[in-house]
């Protein structure tokens, strides 16, 4: 029982927010001293074979070994075709750590070569000087591009990457990143009870299907017991990632979220809607979230849960026979486990977010560097690394050659024919988003779209957690909600430049009291060495 | 003349030098964007970074720095004082309980309270787990009872005060997160006279008993346990490269490397239990970090942690010593 993951995400790290603004702060400073950042990396003529490069790759893994065991599978084989170029692996378990921790080396230009990342955490690297490098001309080189002629291995062709992975890596006019793996939310629904509370589950899961079975299972006998379970804790719907609980529901209203350029739209009377149903149905005990609660699975697995939202790539955990169980044998229940699409409010639309770790190549002085680190990254498009790393958990490779591949169409045929790699659970929750690929969605990438996603998942937890203490929650609540969240995620500043820039204004405020510090100290270094010559000149004809 | 311009010129430049890296007006600015917006809030993280940064450089062969693991560094040491202090501070502790104050509850007042119901208790901090974000996590304990505070309001100015023994008056509201009892996120503290540092209490006998949970969070002893192999999911004895059975694991499956949270199985009375060295309590440079490194299937020892929960007790050791 040790998949807990750390709720915190570092022993002692910075605020993101301030951490992001160091990296503001190095700029000027190295402005300061007459340095222009990294020059735009340009391609080699070639790719020097006689030279030894070591880059470092910052991995993402589920805290799975198996996982873990195919990185460094896919480093020696690829150190095999490459024997000049050394690969070293450092391994996280949280996207927000990768983050965090790129950003403090980008301000010590320690940044690793290729790393594990979302869109919208590159967006803040990319305020960085030439920090990541533009992938559409690596795509198209002849020698070293996708499927170049210089490639040592199987490499796919651009058309070969599932167009949408490769443009939701897209932004600003170019491309930053390719598609590792993808993966979407999907509901792990204990059949078994659905059906006890005497509902059929539908084609198409709905938010009022799901609300309306949490209120059923709420009943319970004289004894405090819930008469679903017989046990005295229930809690019938659980999300795991509340930000993209808002993001989907936002979008499948056709609700505002954010413009592309970055407008932030999320706080508004529809969002508020959304927050009041959640709070209704939090007040009965019906709904709570990881955050608050625990894994969705471990209640999933305990029968103290009938609809559990996780990714696709937690699925290994969901259901009484899954291969990895966080809880005690004697609190398993058994059930029959149905996996669906999230829940929808337009059965005939139906959307779903599209997620998954992308990979970035980061800038270096020595353009050869950033080309073996471009190599290593295609290799992890290739068959045996994409396909391996998929059958792990509910994924689905981002390439049409290991989707199409034999390989991998054998591996989703035998979906149930046992608990490991064939675990049922899993493929279907695979097989969820292969089917849907047309149906998700991305959220706008801009500068701020990372705070305004935690912003997004926040406004539910907030709601959540006061509605359980008992707190009056009414129209003043949610505006001092809105503004609070917008200040703390610093978007009503964003807001704010959004307004100024709209109107041509490009109004900064008032300097900060260090510039006017650094500025005044400048003045007067310059006039006392003024006075210091005028001084002197003036001994002298003296003299 | 000439020396005092030169002087004035030199203190000038430093004095520029300085600003350059200097903190800012948190009120001022208005940057492009808002990620990278507020550099005045982020300098005096800047310059903790820095350090933490050259630490690392070091420290770390690797070109990648990581400022947790330097940082980290300082939270082993808390951990380590705390536990190294326990028995020795453990008598002054014993003098007497002491009174609260006006609208603060006795510990079984706490302990009585319902979840999610608003807590204010007085306590003192024994180790402190982690701070992140202005949120910091602290082991804390009085005379009666124990207290995990997850992620409390924390400048890292005040995280700096909060060394082992330190009284904090801790305003919340009580929690439950996977088994574990808590005071939830967002709790505001505030530093009081006074100084505690608990006992460690000796819960061996207690292990797979209803009574081990009432024990919770306390600073505690394990002792004569037998070290056992570390197994997969499927019960299976997981073997290192050269096909030997393995007393530890990095993370609880072997998926992570060193740095991450330890994992063990020690052995009493022929029940096995899962302990963890928490890395962000005790990072790879503690001793007990190396100590379970070293350990070896069939050794006897002897163990000091907190008994943290989750899905079931899940103490986070603080040391580790060969069997008395």
């Amino acid at each position: 029982m040790n998949k807990e993951e750390k709720r915190s995400h570092s022993a002692k790290g910075p605020f993101l927010p301030l951490l992001a603004a160091l990296m503001g702060c190095v700029f000027l400073l190295t402005g300061c001293h007459g340095s222009k950042g990294l020059d735009a990396f340009a391609i080699p003529e070639s790719f020097d074979a006689g030279r030894e490069h070591e880059i470092t790759f910052w991995a993402k893994n589920d805290t799975n070994k198996t996982q873990t065991a195919i990185y460094e599978q896919a480093i020696a084989d690829f150190q095999e075709l490459y024997p000049n170029i050394r690969v070293n692996l450092r391994l996280y378990t949280d996207y927000g750590k990768i983050y965090n921790d790129v950003i403090t080396n980008i301000a010590t230009n320690t940044t690793p070569n290729v790393c594990i990342t979302y869109p919208d955490h590159i967006a803040t690297y990319l305020t960085g000087v030439n920090q990541v490098v533009p992938l559409e001309g690596l795509f198209d080189d002849d020698r070293y591009g996708l499927g170049g002629s210089e490639v040592r291995f199987d490499a796919p062709s651009r058309e070969e990457i599932i167009p949408q992975f490769l443009e939701e890596c897209a932004f600003g006019g170019h491309y930053y990143a390719i598609p590792y793996m993808r993966s979407t939310e999907s509901c792990y629904i204990n059949k078994t009870y659905v059906e006890k509370l005497g509902y059929e589950l539908p084609d198409t899961l709905t938010w009022d299907f799901v609300w309306e079975v949490s209120e059923a299972a709420m009943a319970m006998d004289e004894e405090g017991n819930y008469l679903v379970n017989g046990q005295d804790v229930m809690i019938p719907f659980i999300y795991k990632s509340t930000d993209n609980m808002m993001i989907q529901q936002i979008r499948q209203k056709g609700a505002g979220y954010s413009t592309e350029e970055g407008e932030i739209l999320l706080f508004s009377d529809d969002t508020k809607e959304l927050l009041e149903t959640i709070a209704a149905h939090t007040r009965t005990g019906a709904f709570s979230t990881f955050k608050i609660s625990s894994y969705p699975a471990n209640f999933l697995n305990a029968g103290q849960c009938i609809f559990a939202i996780d990714s696709t790539a937690g699925a290994t955990w969901m259901g009484s026979d899954a291969p990895l169980i966080d809880i005690s044998a004697d609190k398993l229940v058994e059930f029959e486990t149905e996996v669906m699409a999230i829940p929808q409010f337009d059965t005939s639309n139906p959307q779903m977010i599209s997620q998954g770790p992308s990979v970035c190549v980061f800038n270096k002085e020595d353009p050869q560097e950033v080309l073996a680190s471009w190599l290593f990254t295609q290799y992890l498009l290739t068959n045996e690394v994409q396909i391996a790393y998929a059958e792990t958990e509910g994924y689905v490779p981002v390439t049409s050659r290991a989707q199409e591949s034999p390989e991998y169409q054998e591996y989703l045929s035998g979906c149930g024919e046992d608990n490991a790699l064939h675990y049922e659970v899993k493929i279907k929750a695979t097989k969820l988003l292969l089917e849907n690929v047309d149906h998700t969605f991305v959220t706008p990438v801009f500068n701020g779209s990372a705070s305004l996603r935690d912003a997004a998942g926040q406004l539910i937890e907030e709601t959540v957690k006061s509605i359980r203490r008992s707190q009056t929650v009414d129209d003043a609540y949610y505006e001092k909600l809105y503004s609070d969240m917008a200040s703390r995620h610093h978007l009503d500043q964003l807001e704010q430049q959004q307004g100024s820039s709209k109107e041509g204004k490009s109004d900064l405020g008032p300097l900060p009291g260090p510039a006017v510090l650094l500025l005044s100290a400048l003045a007067g270094a310059w006039a006392l060495m003024l006075a210091y010559i005028v001084f002197y000149r003036a001994k002298k004809k003296e003299r | 003349m000439k020396k005092f311009s030169t002087l004035l010129l030199t203190a000038a430049l430093v004095f520029t030098c300085a600003a350059c890296g200097s903190e800012g007006d948190s009120q001022g600015s208005s940057d492009v964007n808002s990620e990278v917006q507020d550099s005045s809030e982020a300098s005096t993280e800047e310059e903790s970074e820095a350090q933490d940064s050259s630490e690392a450089d070091a420290s770390q062969e690797s070109e990648a720095q990581d400022s947790s693991e330097a940082e980290g560094e300082s939270e082993a040491q808390d951990s380590s004082e705390a536990s190294e202090e326990g028995s020795e501070a453990g008598t002054e502790g014993a003098e007497g309980a002491e009174a609260k104050s006006e609208g603060v509850m006795t510990y079984a007042e706490y302990d009585a309270a319902a979840l999610e119901s608003e807590v204010v208790i007085e306590t003192y901090v024994q180790a402190k787990q982690s701070w992140w974000e202005d949120k910091a996590t602290v082991y804390t304990q009085d005379k009666d009872g124990a207290y995990f505070v997850y992620n409390m309001v924390c400048s890292e100015e005040d995280y700096e005060k909060l060394v082992p023994g330190t009284k904090i008056k801790v305003t919340g509201y009580k929690t439950e997160w996977s088994g574990e009892v808590e005071i939830a996120e967002g709790a505001t503290f505030e530093i009081l006279e006074g100084n505690y540092i608990a006992p460690v209490e000796d819960v061996t006998s207690l292990l797979g008993s209803d009574d081990l949970i009432k024990h919770q969070n306390k600073f505690v002893a394990f002792k004569g346990m037998t070290v056992e192999p570390c197994k997969d999911a499927d019960g299976n004895n997981i073997k290192d490269a050269d096909g030997n059975d393995v007393a530890f694991l990095y993370n609880w499956d072997g998926s992570g490397q060193e740095g991450d949270d330890l994992y063990f199985n020690v052995s009493l009375n022929g029940n096995t239990y899962t302990f963890t060295v928490e890395s962000y309590l005790c990072d790879s440079s503690t001793d007990v970090y190396k100590a379970v490194q070293g350990l070896n299937i069939g050794d006897k020892i002897d163990m000091e942690g907190f008994l943290y929960w989750y899905e079931g007790v899940n103490p986070h050791i603080t040391s580790v010593k060969t069997a008395e």
